[in-house]
């Protein structure tokens, strides 16, 4: 029989709290791709290395504003950072998103200045807005500019584990809760990471393709099927840790699997059998697995990469609905689930989602129309005549 | 220039990060006595404690109604609650609490071989996970054993409302902040008892001082057995259950 704790009725932690970590996973993914090339010197992923940068500093923008939103008292959010509590793993929030952010604006500054000065020398809005950020300073030579790169390339750097710290501690947030089953492993923290990985680099791919699409851009082969290749790999190891956390608890048969079981069978079937494995993890795999492994031409390589991007960024979406929601479901009381369905124009509802998330899209346009972030495009010819070849 | 104008920038930071610390040190201040208890109240001197006798519930809800009309909790969440437990023949187990307008249970259908009543609520734990979890420290211990909510500091970010085994925790839909039981704390700190202890009409509520190896908590106590829930949370509850059934958790 259904039961539930009567305060568990309705759900404290809503679709905002599904955004969130959504947010920061792409902002820990894009970085990541970033650091690919400015610190391990891949150089095929150049053409969206700067793209990757820019993306991970506006999605890091606005990764508060879903907390903002639920929060109860918004209105008292900075005493997450004055009145801290250290035995919180949530205290940490404030300072490792602020240093996280301070980052990320200062490699952004590096890698980009000789940009924002060439732009800064013209006239307009945009020009006084690019000298603004250089502080005035529109000073540039060799000296500078080797500077500039030495220190973008120790921020990138310093980028990764903060990264990792960023959204690793999400994960810690959930997995650290004894109190759900459902959340509390030691595990969530990694599969958090790995997963941030896989949606940072779906949702550059994606956006690559569509941006190259409509600026009529040649999509630059090796940069996509590198990506490709990254994201096949990250995909396995995520997908691999979920699985092993969950076939440990079943295998083990503890007393929690009684309940856990049931939450997966009854409640999360859909959203987690049929829609998260079965649909958005296998097809995916598959699409990634042939462009990797087999000669195809590059049209249906790049239409399988673009598809499986796609498919990933629902797929991760997807995880972290069924790990905030769905832990959420599942009652303490051990005997029962309770129910959740957002609204639309709730505060917290849909349509706030849809905001939240379109924005930072809206700002990477601003952003490119500040300085390129696709420097070296070029125009696009008919590139369906060759098959791409496997290395 | 002017002397004023010599000041270096090290020692221009060393004065900002010296306000922003004082700043800091007076926002953090120790912990206070809540407002609203008696002057001559010292909490250093009690250990209060809650005892439950589930053998003696009649799940007449007389707590629930007294909690709503003492602490003013609004309709939709619970500072307490009664679990009714239904047990047939093929042991099949039923479960349900009046959480309806009148705080009646609804007449059952269940043929029960065994059925009893458990009241629920905070259990002030020793080492209460809410605390842990809470970002910005407006859950706290009182030096005389109970756990409350600053409601000057809570932000309502809900974490610690996840982290409450015993799912006594919600956000106060008025106050827009984490709100639970308080033992009426604005009750005992006068020498009274919380509401729904006053209000049992069968004592199955017993609420206490374990300074006072003479007090009925403490007297009940060392004369039976009892166990407290979910002990494997290492919570260490300071409400303790008398006659629980192993169904109960």
């Amino acid at each position: 029989m259904n039961y539930v704790f009567p305060n568990e009725v309705n759900v404290a932690w809503t679709v905002m709290i599904v955004l969130y970590p959504y947010i920061t996973g792409l902002v820990a993914g894009a970085f990541i791709v970033s650091s690919l090339y400015h610190v391990f010197g891949r150089a095929e992923l150049k053409p969206v290395a700067r793209f990757s940068l820019a993306s991970a500093f506006v999605f890091l923008l606005f990764a508060p504003l879903p907390l903002l939103m639920h929060l109860g008292r918004p209105d008292r959010n900075f005493n997450i950072m004055v009145t801290p509590n250290f035995s919180s793993a949530m205290a940490g929030f404030g300072y490792i998103y602020s240093t996280y952010l301070l980052l990320v604006i200062l490699e952004i500054w590096f890698v980009m200045r000789g940009d924002f000065i060439a732009r800064a020398k013209g006239k307009g809005l945009a020009a006084l807005i690019c000298r603004t950020i250089l502080l005035f300073d529109l000073h540039e030579d060799d000296a500078s500019r080797r500077a500039d790169h030495k220190i973008s390339r120790f921020l990138a750097g310093l980028g990764i584990p903060l990264a990792c710290l960023l959204h690793g501690y999400v994960g810690f947030l959930f997995g650290s809760l004894k109190a759900n089953p459902w959340w509390s492993t030691a595990l969530m923290f990694v599969i958090f990471i790995f997963s941030a990985i896989v949606s940072g680099i779906s949702v550059l791919i994606f956006h690559y393709f569509v941006v190259s699409k409509i600026n009529h851009w040649k999509v630059d082969e090796a940069c996509v099927r590198s990506m490709g290749k990254y994201l096949w790999g990250f995909l396995i190891v995520a997908v691999s840790l979920e699985l092993l956390e969950i076939l440990s608890i079943a295998y083990k048969q503890t007393e929690e699997w009684e309940i856990l079981h049931r939450l997966i069978a009854e409640k999360l079937f859909i959203p987690y059998v049929v829609l998260q494995f079965g649909t958005f993890s296998l097809v995916p795999f598959i699409f990634l697995a042939a462009t990797a492994l087999f000669k195809l031409r590059t049209r249906v390589a790049h239409a399988l990469i673009w598809t499986a991007s796609l498919m990933l960024l629902i797929q991760v979406l997807l995880m972290r609905w069924n790990v905030v929601i769905g832990g959420q479901l599942l009652s303490k009381s051990m005997r029962g689930f309770a129910s959740y369905l957002p609204g639309v124009w709730e505060k917290e509802g849909l349509i706030t989602a849809a905001v939240i998330f379109t924005a930072p899209f809206i700002i990477l346009y601003f952003f490119h129309r500040l300085v390129s972030l696709f420097p070296n495009a070029t125009k696009a010819v008919d590139t369906d005549a060759a098959p791409s070849t496997t290395e | 220039m002017s002397e004023q104008r010599k000041l270096s920038r090290r020692e221009a930071m060393r004065m900002l990060a010296a306000g922003g610390g004082g700043l800091l040190l007076v926002h953090c201040g120790p912990i206070k006595p809540p407002a609203g208890q008696k002057s001559d109240y010292d909490w250093t001197k009690h250990q209060w404690a809650y005892a439950i006798d589930t053998t003696k519930c009649i799940g007449c809800n007389a707590c629930m109604r007294a909690c709503r009309a003492e602490n003013n909790v609004p309709k939709g969440v619970y500072r307490t609650w009664v679990e009714r437990y239904q047990i047939d023949a093929e042991d099949h187990v039923y479960v349900d609490s009046a959480t309806n307008e009148n705080f009646v249970f609804a007449p059952s259908s269940v043929r029960a071989v065994k059925a009893f009543f458990v009241p629920k609520m905070c259990n002030h734990c020793e080492k209460s996970v809410c605390n842990q979890v809470c970002p910005v420290g407006a859950a706290y211990h009182t030096k005389d054993g109970a756990v409350l909510v600053d409601h000057g500091r809570c932000i309502g970010c809900a974490y610690c409302v996840q982290a409450c085994p015993y799912g006594s925790r919600f956000i106060n839909p008025e106050l827009h902040m984490a709100d639970k039981c308080t033992w009426c704390y604005h009750r005992i700190t006068k020498g009274l008892l919380p509401a729904c202890v006053q209000s049992c009409p069968r004592e199955a509520r017993i609420f206490g001082d374990l300074a006072d190896p003479k007090s009925k908590l403490s007297v009940i106590l060392k004369q039976n057995r009892y166990r407290v829930l979910k002990p494997e949370m290492g919570t260490h509850p300071r409400c303790f259950y008398l006659g629980l059934d192993r169904e109960v958790v």
